[in-house]
């Protein structure tokens, strides 16, 4: 009887959970139990994933407004990327050393963000029940499009544009001097030679969680959540739904900006061109292994999401290179990531909105 | 609600129902004096462009019909042809026995492909098209697993040219140099100087045909059912879930075709790229052609073809004329290409919902005069 009673609660437990993500759960702990047996130090993979963490949380925060106000998965995030990245080549551009440029990246990619993600709502409002194809290809257009103007824009700070021609972005820009690890090295604590915790850069994704769970409580918060759960319900309840919608889709578009300055100063690079074309599925994938479904999504799913994808992704290459000395990290994390998105878009409940 | 329209207003209806060839004729209005190639250049360019790309966007079709809207699932094919292909190069079997041999191989692989794929998109009814995309981007991972851990480790390959040297493992390209163009020149006739594969030519004949004359039978009249209206086929008898499987199995298996015939035109195979792009291209040629996500015919094949195609080859040079960097081109034409995507179905989304608010004010307007 009590046995009984015990395995339906744990098997409720389970069904709440969600098969998958118990599988890639015990997959990551076995990871941690092996690696100090094939001789992988545990300090430093802690200290890697707590960092790729820290990197990859906001951009995974930024799927959340978009699943609340019932927009789907914001396949969509390179948009908010190259407002990030405007925001960043334009601060170089500016040339004032130190932190202080990381503050101006915040300021100047606002704007574009605001604008970008203004303009996308008003699309994906008008698209209702088709966003997310739509929205992956917005991503890849304006990516491609970008592609384009990172050729013709004007910049000119030498440590930006190709060296023999003067003019076009390099691929890759470093971002030393400016702003790299400004965010990793704020109060960061050494507590061994290998296990360093980037303090400042997990405070920053926390004050941004904090401000999204504060704002999902405040009236237009909780507008937001009834328009995504019903948006006819919430029609006749007098909201505005065009409004919600696109308020949440400026939201993720600026969440997506300030990720990936965040991922910039730990990385070290800025990466135009291409580096943004498939930025979008690791952090739909992220938000989904936490527990998100295609239309409910908590900062709880945010932050068990990512902390186990990026495990996963840092695990499997230095534990499967020590045991079987091949890297099929590549093809585990395809699969993983993808086999998520397949799971959550094939979940009968969340077809019908 | 009365039908006569003005000129003036048909004319805005054809633009309106076909913005995206219009748009790309002005392309490439602009784009070939640019450019500067030569009007043989371009035809002859185009000629071997139609004979490598259409079968592959043929086999978009039948989806399309069955409502399942652009089938981004066709690499699953592409990957099961590909396998085909690197079989039939490891026991060194050449010309049309060799092609023929690698279609028999990829067949099987594509039904269990396609039939899995057709399983998971009934779970995922209303959104096919995004779900079938990511099914593209798992199978890849899964062939990235067989092919590159798999072959020679566990699947016999024996071909020094094929392995890595590491011992497991397929190259990142594929010498096909067995079946390159075996097909193509099988029968070449010049016309005016530009050289028309004529068996290849044959071959697309007749998948289009197949196509016309399925859409004919019992089952293609069901898959028409089918994709204007689930529950009303339902009602009237159609095993609806099967059907959609069908569909999606037989364009699979024609992708996988598709794919041997373009690949015997390239002569060589990128292992873990070639089956990737082709999705995209496939699906933005047939948009190019004036096809919407409910509604393709051959005429949007080949017409897709040619526009998308001419845009392909003039805009790196264009751009090297216009402003002095081919780059610029190269990067115009996937823009290009994502954002005739991104229009089609942005368009077919808008369209979709003012007829249905169409058909609402209809029905309205019924009722007042029935009452």
């Amino acid at each position: 009887m009590n046995t009984e009673k015990l395995t339906s609660s744990v098997k409720g437990m389970m069904k709440s959970f969600g098969l998958p993500r118990i599988i890639i759960a015990v997959f990551l702990l076995v990871l941690f139990i092996l690696a100090p047996f094939v001789g992988v130090n545990v300090g430093t993979s802690l200290s890697d994933t707590l960092n790729r963490f820290g990197m990859n949380a906001v951009m995974v925060l930024a799927m959340v407004p978009m699943i609340h106000s019932g927009c789907g998965l914001n396949f969509g995030l390179p948009l908010g990327i190259i407002a990030g990245l405007l925001g960043a080549t334009i601060s170089l551009q500016v040339n004032i050393p130190g932190p202080t440029s990381f503050l101006l990246a915040i300021v100047f990619a606002t704007p574009f963000a605001v604008i970008l993600g203004w303009g996308y709502g008003q699309l994906l409002n008008r698209v209702k029940g088709g966003e997310m194809m739509i929205a992956t290809y917005v991503g890849f257009s304006s990516v491609a499009f970008m592609c384009i103007m990172w050729l013709l824009l004007p910049f000119s700070n030498p440590t930006m544009v190709w060296g023999y021609s003067g003019s076009g972005l390099r691929t890759t820009i470093s971002v030393e001097g400016y702003y790299l690890h400004v965010l990793n090295d704020f109060l960061a604590i050494r507590l061994s030679d290998h296990l360093v915790i980037p303090t400042g850069m997990i405070l920053f994704f926390a004050l941004l969680a904090f401000v999204i769970w504060a704002f999902l409580h405040t009236k237009t918060g909780t507008a937001m959540t009834a328009v995504g759960s019903n948006p006819i319900f919430a029609r006749a309840s007098g909201i505005n739904v065009d409004k919600v919608r696109t308020l949440s889709v400026v939201m993720s578009t600026w969440l997506g900006a300030m990720g990936i300055l965040v991922y910039q100063q730990s990385f070290g690079f800025i990466q135009l061109y291409m580096g943004p074309f498939y930025m979008a599925l690791p952090a739909v994938s992220a938000i989904l292994i936490g527990g998100a479904s295609v239309n409910k999504a908590s900062i709880l799913n945010v932050v068990v999401g990512t902390f186990l994808f990026q495990g996963i992704v840092t695990m499997t290459p230095s534990v499967m290179n020590s045991m079987i000395h091949t890297d099929m990290s590549e093809v585990i994390r395809i699969v993983v990531s993808n086999g998520m998105i397949l799971y959550a878009l094939t979940r009968k409940t969340e077809a019908v909105r | 609600m009365t039908l006569h329209m003005t000129k003036t207003q048909k004319v805005l209806r054809f633009m309106g129902n076909n913005t995206v060839p219009i748009l790309f004729l002005i392309i490439c209005a602009f784009g070939i004096p640019l450019s500067g190639y030569s009007a043989n250049y371009l035809i002859s360019e185009v000629v071997v462009r139609i004979a490598r790309n259409s079968f592959l966007i043929v086999s978009l079709l039948i989806p399309i019909l069955a409502g399942m809207g652009l089938n981004f699932g066709m690499t699953l094919g592409a990957m099961a042809g590909q396998i085909g292909l690197i079989f039939i190069s490891d026991w060194g079997i050449a010309g049309i026995p060799g092609m023929l041999l690698a279609m028999i191989i990829s067949t099987p692989i594509s039904v269990v492909l396609g039939w899995w794929c057709g399983k998971i998109l009934n779970m995922a009814k209303g959104r096919e098209m995004v779900t079938s995309y990511i099914i593209g981007f798992f199978m890849n991972g899964i062939y990235q697993l067989v092919v590159l851990y798999g072959m020679g480790a566990i699947i016999p390959i024996r071909s020094n040219a094929l392995v890595l040297p590491r011992g497991y493992g397929i190259r990142n390209t594929v010498n096909l140099i067995g079946i390159r163009k075996s097909l193509d020149n099988l029968l070449t006739v010049r016309l005016f100087g530009i050289p028309v594969p004529l068996v290849t030519f044959a071959v697309i004949a007749l998948l289009c045909l197949f196509v016309l004359w399925f859409k004919k039978t019992k089952l293609g009249q069901d898959m028409r059912a089918v994709g204007q209206d689930m529950e009303v086929a339902r009602a009237a008898g159609i095993r609806v879930e099967h059907t959609r499987i069908v569909s999606i199995v037989i364009s699979t298996v024609f992708a996988g075709y598709g794919m041997i015939l373009y690949l015997q035109n390239i002569g060589t195979l990128n292992t873990y790229n070639s089956h990737m792009q082709i999705g995209m291209f496939s699906v933005a040629a047939l948009l190019v052609g004036g096809a919407t996500v409910a509604k393709a015919n051959i005429r949007n094949v080949f017409l897709g073809v040619i526009l998308f195609h001419l845009m392909f080859i003039v805009s790196p040079m264009a751009g090297k004329n216009l402003i002095g960097q081919a780059q610029l081109g190269e990067y115009f034409r996937v823009f290009v290409s994502y954002g005739v995507i991104t229009i089609s179905l942005v368009l077919y989304e808008v369209r979709k919902k003012r007829d249905q608010s169409l058909a609402g004010l209809v029905l309205a307007a019924e009722q007042e005069e029935t009452v």
